[in-house]
């Protein structure tokens, strides 16, 4: 085909030219799979493994695979986790200490040489989230080495979505559900194919091996339509995009209270949140004594121990904890990062044990401000 | 930014002194030539401190800027890492990256009266700025101390507090919750020694540092009397983990304090200051 061609019509049956492609570029194909009942991102052999006819059932507290005849290799919406564990490791060693019989000290950094990876089937609101962490862990003058060394190595295939679950509201946020930047392909799944197009130079170069026939206006329309289709579905929004005022004008509402009562403190919602990016470093010695290993690990505002200083606890309690989340979330995020760090994923309102939803707790104190 | 911010540079103790039963210093050396030669900071700046196999502490440095060759950390045993420290002596070596965070706004300040108020056991971030400011007295207008203590045996340094106290231009004013032996200074809140303070609110610059209850408390009295809140500043504690914005342990409302702190104008902080969970 022509190199000038960025978008073209993928026939469903070809999709394994996509993998085959990216693969022999060199590239580790990584995609959502079904395992242990959720859907997780895992290295992919080959299409086989992705997830056809799944559709997810989400709702507070609750996230249910299903199985159906269908062909759609991406009628769900989104599993617990996509991009940030393969960016932000939830454990890696920062840097190593060894120590001399004559008590030495040499330090070394530990920066991870990563394979080129190419993610297939990312949603609008993880490119969203993606952005977000890049900020915060990129665009600083002391930027992560870790994430940095992998994110340079991350090649996108982004996909509209059309078939939301009952917990998202990206539309609300802004960030979904079509995709908007961020990408390096992006897809529009019909019943016959795929819509394809490019959005970065390593795009380009992908789309150049793949023999795709061009795209006939009832399909645009009809691509066009799914997304619209998927935001009118959606049911939950927040209400507002800046919510800083509204939060922090209201930090000894009642309604905080109300939600501590139920929530158990357990930082599910946090580890789940693709934006939410705090983590510990802890050191660990080796049995021998002469080389220790200082590591981080994902940790969560809603530990004891996040708020500690020597003999103190600025937030012993969940009330604390939780108005912690959201003021931050929500409100302190557009001070630090210029925008809210909620792109309306759900995935808190599932995975909470007790069904905790974030768009009702804000409203409710938006409903009854001070 | 300087040279160690990813990850610690070894460095040795090179003295140790014991302020109080619970409280020391430890000079420290940076062993790799380079990294020590463009070793820069200032006061209000604090070192990541490592001891081996255990972790890490934010640590500030009292030393002066001028002698970045011999870092004086004071340290209080408190914790796992820092009771370690403790057992530490000379020649043993130890981690250092750093400096991070703001500093006090030392060029702001020349030409005018300064103000220190610190509440706590020896308040390191405070020590360091005194003792900068008397090393370059004839930059500086008039300099008032106040220190507040829980217990008046808590004071440490009673004799460092003789010295300033006789230098020229300077007052120091102490106040003690409890009393106990004889007493050099008044029993009550800190607040009181704005009674007994000679200076000029306008021409003032405060730096403050201690519990936030009593930062607040004391702001309150010198908005009271004619400060501009922009002309105090104040040095903040939390848990930090990373020291440079990332790990999320220190923030503070939108801030993180290992970044846009530990120092602080007042009003950049005054908001969520001592609002319980923040
Ligand atoms: S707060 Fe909840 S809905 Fe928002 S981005 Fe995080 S997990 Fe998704
Ligand atoms: S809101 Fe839900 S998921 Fe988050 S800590 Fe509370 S109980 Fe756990």
């Amino acid at each position: 085909m022509p190199d000038d061609v960025t978008s073209g019509f993928l026939p469903g049956q070809d999709f394994a030219q996509l993998l085959a492609a990216l693969t022999g570029q060199g590239y580790r194909c990584v995609g959502p799979t079904v395992r242990d009942g959720a859907l997780v991102y895992d290295t992919l052999q080959g299409v086989r493994d992705l997830p056809a006819g799944v559709h997810i059932q989400q709702s507070p507290g609750s996230y249910r695979v299903e199985f159906s005849q269908g062909k759609r290799l991406f009628g769900w919406a989104n599993g617990p986790q996509a991009l940030k564990p393969l960016l932000f490791a939830p454990r890696e060693v920062l840097w190593q200490a060894q120590r001399t019989a004559g008590g030495e000290l040499h330090f070394s950094q530990e920066i991870p040489e990563p394979l080129p990876t190419a993610v297939i089937g990312v949603r609008a609101c993880d490119l969203a989230a993606l952005e977000l962490q890049d900020r915060h862990f990129l665009e600083t003058d002391v930027p992560d080495a870790g994430y940095g060394a992998r994110r340079r190595q991350l090649f996108l295939v982004a996909v509209n979505c059309t078939r939301p679950a009952e917990t998202c509201f990206c539309a609300s946020t802004g960030d979904g559900p079509a995709v908007s930047r961020g990408y390096d392909l992006v897809l529009d799944e019909l019943d016959e194919g795929f819509i394809i197009r490019s959005g970065s130079t390593s795009g380009d170069g992908i789309l150049d091996l793949l023999t795709l026939q061009p795209v006939s206006p009832q399909q645009l329309g009809a691509a066009t339509d799914a997304t619209v289709r998927a935001a009118a579905m959606q049911g939950r929004q927040l209400p507002g995009r800046n919510l800083r005022d509204l939060l922090f004008g209201n930090l000894d509402h009642p309604h905080w209270e109300v939600v501590a009562a139920r929530c158990l403190s357990c930082g599910n919602c946090t580890s789940v949140c693709p934006t939410c990016f705090c983590y510990r470093e802890l050191d660990q010695p080796a049995l021998g004594g002469e080389s220790s290993r200082h590591y981080r690990e994902w940790d969560s505002c809603f530990t004891q121990g996040h708020s500690y200083i020597h003999g103190f606890t600025v937030r012993p309690d969940t009330r604390l904890r939780y108005r912690q989340w959201l003021t931050h979330k929500l409100g302190g995020w557009h001070d630090q990062y210029g925008r809210s760090g909620c792109v309306g994923c759900g995935r808190c309102i599932a995975w909470c044990p007790v069904g905790i939803d974030i768009t009702e707790e804000v409203g409710a104190i938006a409903a009854s401000p001070a | 930014m300087t040279v160690a911010m990813h990850y610690p540079h070894e460095a040795e103790v090179i003295e140790r002194c014991q302020e109080s039963p619970t409280i020391f210093s430890l000079v420290l050396r940076l062993m790799d030539p380079m990294v020590a030669s463009e070793y820069r900071f200032t006061p209000g700046q604090f070192n990541m401190l490592y001891l081996f196999g255990v972790g890490e502490i934010p640590i500030s440095i009292v030393s002066d800027p001028a002698r970045p060759g011999e870092l004086i950390h004071t340290i209080r045993d408190v914790g796992r890492v820092s009771h370690g420290f403790s057992q530490l002596g000379v020649g043993d070596r130890i981690g250092l990256r750093g400096p991070y965070g703001r500093g006090w706004p030392l060029e702001q300040m020349e030409g005018r009266d300064v103000m220190i108020v610190t509440g706590g056991l020896g308040c390191a971030p405070v020590v360091s700025v005194i003792n900068y400011i008397l090393q370059r007295r004839e930059r500086y207008g008039r300099l008032v101390i106040l220190q507040g203590v829980k217990h008046s045996s808590d004071l440490i340094w009673r004799e460092r507090y003789a010295e300033w106290e006789r230098q020229n231009n300077t007052q120091v004013l102490l106040a003690a919750d409890v009393g106990g032996e004889p007493w050099p200074g008044v029993i009550g809140p800190i607040t009181m020694l704005f009674e007994y303070a000679r200076f000029n609110p306008q021409a003032t610059v405060t730096m403050m540092c201690g519990p936030e209850r009593m930062i607040h408390a004391a702001a309150d009295v010198l908005i009271e009397r004619g400060s501009r809140s922009e002309d105090i500043w104040i040095s903040m504690e939390r848990n930090m983990q990373c020291a440079v914005g990332q790990c999320g342990h220190c923030q503070f409302g939108a801030s993180f304090v290992c970044r846009n702190g530990p120092v602080y104008r007042y009003p950049d902080a005054s908001e969520l200051l001592a609002k319980r969970g923040f």
